[in-house]
């Protein structure tokens, strides 16, 4: 059975007909083409495909479509605004918090997440928010550095 | 005036070239590359170890609507291989199986959904055969061939000795041996194994998109499987999630995918799953090593004994290089002089071994430097003293004719024990009073050392070609575009190129692009292993911005009618002296092009022989290298004697990479070696239940997660290597293997156990503690 999803996606309007049992990593990957939300496990280990609902983490392969009806979701590619990249994304890029990059979208968006509740977080409070995604390149090390610097940027106006 | 001055950046902190792409969720990998009318593939695998094919019946699953071509092992009876000598394996199992998980079949269908419909509806009948999942099981007499050529289930051993080993063991103050083991442990990298596959019909030509570190290799195994020239066959390499060395070998997925795609006549995408990528794994094989060092009272090792046996898997694979390395590469990092070493890798009926980050040097290193502690301990010497007792002098050629030209060792060590506070803390960290009481937890600090190459310096597939190719365009516009073949995985090797470039050319990084990863485009390159590429192609890359820098002088003398040898070039300017006003970059751009058009030059590099290993035993030349990184870590622990839990603390690691070309990224690559180490000296393990994979996903096969991983300090040790590009060496590698030991190193320290087996989970922690506090027990109460 399929049925009509509408949602906000990355700040515009969506009316899509969706079938019932459709993951919503995969609504966005397959049906809206928006590939920067990546898979990276078989459901739940690993926080690639994390994605906001309504302003919250959540991992959109354990998400149906059809439960984000009447939420605003937000992916990776909503948070470049008028070419900039934003705080999160300059911090994971300036600080080399992501080397092969196919966590990176999942981290940032964690990261963004965390920075919209808490925009001066401690190290304690990144490793609590980034908990459950795994990277395998960078040790975390950077990541860490990298959130840091994504809320000195933040504070200094850049967007989150 | 501003003074015009070349633009620098080697030795700065820059940031990736690609990471805007990464962060903004624009890079595309593999499994991105949707396109409209492109079919799902799925692989049908084996449910047993070991088996002979009787049937594989795929009638009911070609009847299922939507399905569109169905391959098994009747469709491609030529095999592939790493190693031109041990090409063993079918893309599609064909007689026989002999891992669970072995490909068998394949579907290609209109969605995912029908693939997956189709896969239950193939039977597949066998005669199930003896299945070995130990390297014990299979070399035991009686137990047939996993493979008929090698009736044994040897897939290789190693002898050789060089010096006088009994004289060795006789002229030392104490002979100590140990015995070691280490699991199996998967790569794991995020990004899951994928092909994209499109055959053009009309032409007979094939693209296909695959997530390698090997471009080249899949072009070769695409030819050999397909049976098609080479001439017809295109790979695309894309965005790559990581290797750690599980795709330098082509893989099942990519050949599958070409077999479908040519059968249906169109395109198709295999995306593999996460249970699929840990049961094909390639990783490192479960090691089983004796150890046996000779040392005298002040230090030097006299002689090394070493056995080390490898469960390798089904296939071939890497093996034979693999079994190599452990024992080549007890050199290279102390002065050994005699020395004796015997190697078996063995078939058996678990997923294929392969080259994983630190190949074949990983777990020889744990028991090593193990061994050396514990015998400094029983010497009563510092563990520092002892590596600096067995210190190489560079430049120098090992007993095994391995050549070392540049040797930060001892700087390393002096880096990490100043930054640790080794001297003045260490046998005075804090202990607990034991289980079961308030204090209970124990600290402690261990040292050790590890070692890689900078790239093998004669490359697996040997043709007579340079090591490294690199060309650069530059036209009209006068952008500088670098193609190259080095596959960026993730390390970084597109921005040591570019700023490799720029840096000749004194041009701000921003003027040079790159172009990688397009067979159509790109010239061949031997690939992103062994830790090859800021090496072997950084050289080429510099080679190439020289030649295009003296095209460029020719063209500014001929326009300032001055002599080539008069020019100066600043970058951004071209001038014949301090007075001359000069010209601009692209006015010398424009002058150039007047005699040639378009401008490409090409830039090589060739490893010079000396660097080839030497023929004492067959195999030598695995381990021959022109520059080994060094590396020294402390490693600061806190053990829970109520629980067995053990958390680091902080690790301190010194890098000799010989030059660090990029300060951001050498310092990523040590701390992510370093925590890749961490993974398995601590949880990671392939374990098994008759040849079932049970952690075949990521909670069970335990990766560290950011709450458990400690902070890295990195300290950058720059021996500047005389072959290396701008002096540099490798970054990514050399700093895994150190950890393991540091940590069991520590553990030692903290609470007097010692654990020889990996991981040293809590439970093995528990299980010690547990059998000390019964052994105490047991002695206070009269008893053994």
């Amino acid at each position: 059975m399929a049925r009509i999803l509408q949602l906000t996606l990355n700040g515009r309007a969506r009316t899509d007909a969706v079938p019932d049992n459709v993951l919503l990593l995969d609504y966005l990957r397959e049906q809206v083409g928006l590939t920067g939300t990546k898979t990276g496990c078989d459901g739940g280990e690993c926080g690639a495909c994390t994605v906001l609902v309504d302003d919250s983490p959540r991992l959109s392969c354990l998400t149906l479509a059809a439960m984000v009806d009447g939420c605003r979701v937000d992916t990776i590619e909503s948070l470049v605004t008028d070419g900039h990249l934003s705080a999160v994304q300059r911090g994971f890029h300036e600080k080399l918090g992501s080397q092969c990059g196919y966590c990176t979208p999942g981290f940032i968006m964690a990261s963004a997440g965390l920075l919209r509740r808490n925009p001066r977080p401690t190290d304690d409070e990144i490793r609590d928010a980034l908990g459950s995604n795994i990277c395998r390149c960078t040790g975390y090390v950077k990541i860490i550095e990298a959130v840091q610097h994504a809320a000195a940027l933040h504070a200094a106006g850049v967007s989150p | 005036m501003n003074e015009i001055l070349p633009a620098h950046n080697i030795g700065d902190y820059v940031p990736m070239i690609d990471g805007p792409e990464k962060v903004s969720g624009r890079a595309k990998y593999t499994a991105d590359l949707i396109a409209p009318g492109m079919l799902a593939g799925r692989i049908f695998r084996s449910p047993y170890s070991h088996a002979e094919i009787l049937e594989v019946d795929v009638s009911e699953a070609a009847k299922l609507p939507g399905v569109k071509a169905i391959v098994t092992g009747a469709d491609c009876d030529k095999t592939f291989g790493v190693l031109p000598i041990a090409r063993s394996e079918y893309p599609l199992a064909r007689d026989r199986v002999r891992y669970r998980g072995e490909p068998v079949a394949a579907v290609a269908a209109i969605d995912d959904a029908t693939a997956k419909e189709a896969l239950r509806r193939i039977k597949l009948k066998v005669r199930e055969l003896p299945a070995y999942h130990t390297s014990a099981e299979a070399m035991a007499p009686g137990a047939i061939a996993i493979h008929d050529r090698k009736p044994q289930n040897l897939e290789r051993d190693v002898l050789f000795e060089l010096g006088d080993v009994e004289a060795a063991f006789a002229a030392a103050d104490l002979v100590r041996e140990g015995t070691y083991n280490c699991a199996e442990v998967c790569q794991n990298q995020m990004e899951m194994h994928a092909a994209v596959a499109d055959y053009d019909v009309v032409r007979d030509r094939i693209t296909v998109h695959a997530s390698t570190q090997v471009p080249y290799y899949v072009h070769l195994m695409l030819s050999q499987i397909l049976a098609m020239d080479m001439s017809r066959i295109r790979v695309v390499k894309p965005h790559v999630g990581g290797g750690f060395g599980c795709r330098t070998e082509t893989l099942n997925v990519e050949l599958i995918a070409a077999l479908l795609a040519r059968k249906v006549g169109g395109c198709v995408r295999i995306m593999v799953n996460r249970e699929e990528t840990f049961i094909t794994h390639r990783g490192r094989p479960e090691t089983d090593i004796k150890l046996k060092i000779g040392m005298r009272k002040d230090g030097v090792i006299t002689g090394v004994e070493c056995e080390c046996i490898q469960r390798g898997g089904a296939h071939s694979g890497y093996g034979v290089v693999t079994i190599l390395y452990a024992g080549s590469m007890l050199y290279a990092i102390y002065d050994l002089n005699n020395v004796k070493y015997l190697g078996k890798r063995v078939l058996t009926n678990t997923p294929p071994c392969g080259a994983f980050r630190g190949h074949g040097t990983v777990d020889i290193r744990f028991a090593f430097e193990s061994l050396l502690d514990e015998m400094a301990r029983a010497l009563g010497l510092d563990p520092f003293a002892v590596r600096r007792a067995n210190l190489l002098s560079a430049p120098t050629f090992t007993q095994n004719d391995l050549m070392v030209n540049s040797y930060g060792l001892p700087e390393c060590l002096d880096w990490v024990e100043r930054e640790s506070g080794w001297q003045a803390r260490k046998g005075k960290m804090p202990k607990g009073k034991g289980p079961v009481s308030k204090g209970h937890i124990s600290k402690g600090l261990g040292m050790a050392c590890s070692h890689y190459i900078s790239g093998a310096s004669k490359p697996v597939n040997w043709t007579g070609e340079p090591h490294a190719t690199v060309k650069i365009k530059l036209d009209f516009d006068g952008s500088i575009v670098v193609l190259s073949g080095a596959a960026d995985i993730g390390q970084g090797s597109t921005t040591i190129l570019a700023q490799s470039v720029a840096e000749v050319l004194g041009l701000d990084l921003s003027r040079v692009r790159v172009v990688t990863g397009d067979s159509e485009v790109v010239p061949k390159d031997n690939g992103s292993y062994s830790s090859r590429v800021t090496f072997m192609v950084g050289n080429a890359a510099i080679d190439a911005a020289q030649n295009l820098k003296a095209v460029l002088i020719a063209a500014a003398a001929r326009k300032l009618e001055a002599k080539p040898g008069e020019i100066e070039c600043l970058g951004e300017l071209y001038r014949a002296g301090a007075q001359d006003k000069g010209l601009t970059f692209n006015e010398v751009v424009a002058e150039a092009l007047k005699d040639t058009g378009t401008i490409t030059v090409t830039g090589n590099y060739s490893t010079i022989p000396e660097s080839h290993g030497g023929k004492k035993y067959r195999g030598s030349a695995i381990g021959g290298t022109m520059g080994y990184s060094y590396s020294a870590q402390v490693v600061e622990v806190s053990v829970d004697e109520e629980t067995g839990v053990v958390t680091v603390d902080k690790v301190w690691v010194a890098h000799d990479c010989g030059k660090a070309l990029n300060r951001l990224t050498v310092e990523g690559q040590v701390q992510g070696s370093v925590w890749m180490g961490m993974g398995q000296a601590m949880s990671e393990e392939a374990a098994y239940h008759e040849g079932l994979m049970l952690t075949a996903n990521m909670l069970d096969y335990r990766v560290p997660t950011i709450q458990d991983s400690p902070p890295i300090e990195v300290g950058i040790v720059e021996s500047i290597d005389p072959h290396g590009p701008f002096g540099a060496k490798e970054a990514g590698e050399g700093s895994l293997a150190a950890f393991l030991p540091a940590l069991t190193n520590a553990i030692a320290d903290a609470i007097g156990l010692r654990f020889n087996d990996l991981p040293v989970t809590p439970d093995r922690v528990f299980a010690a503690l547990e059998k000390r506090v019964r052994t105490k027990g047991n002695k206070q109460n009269g008893g053994a």
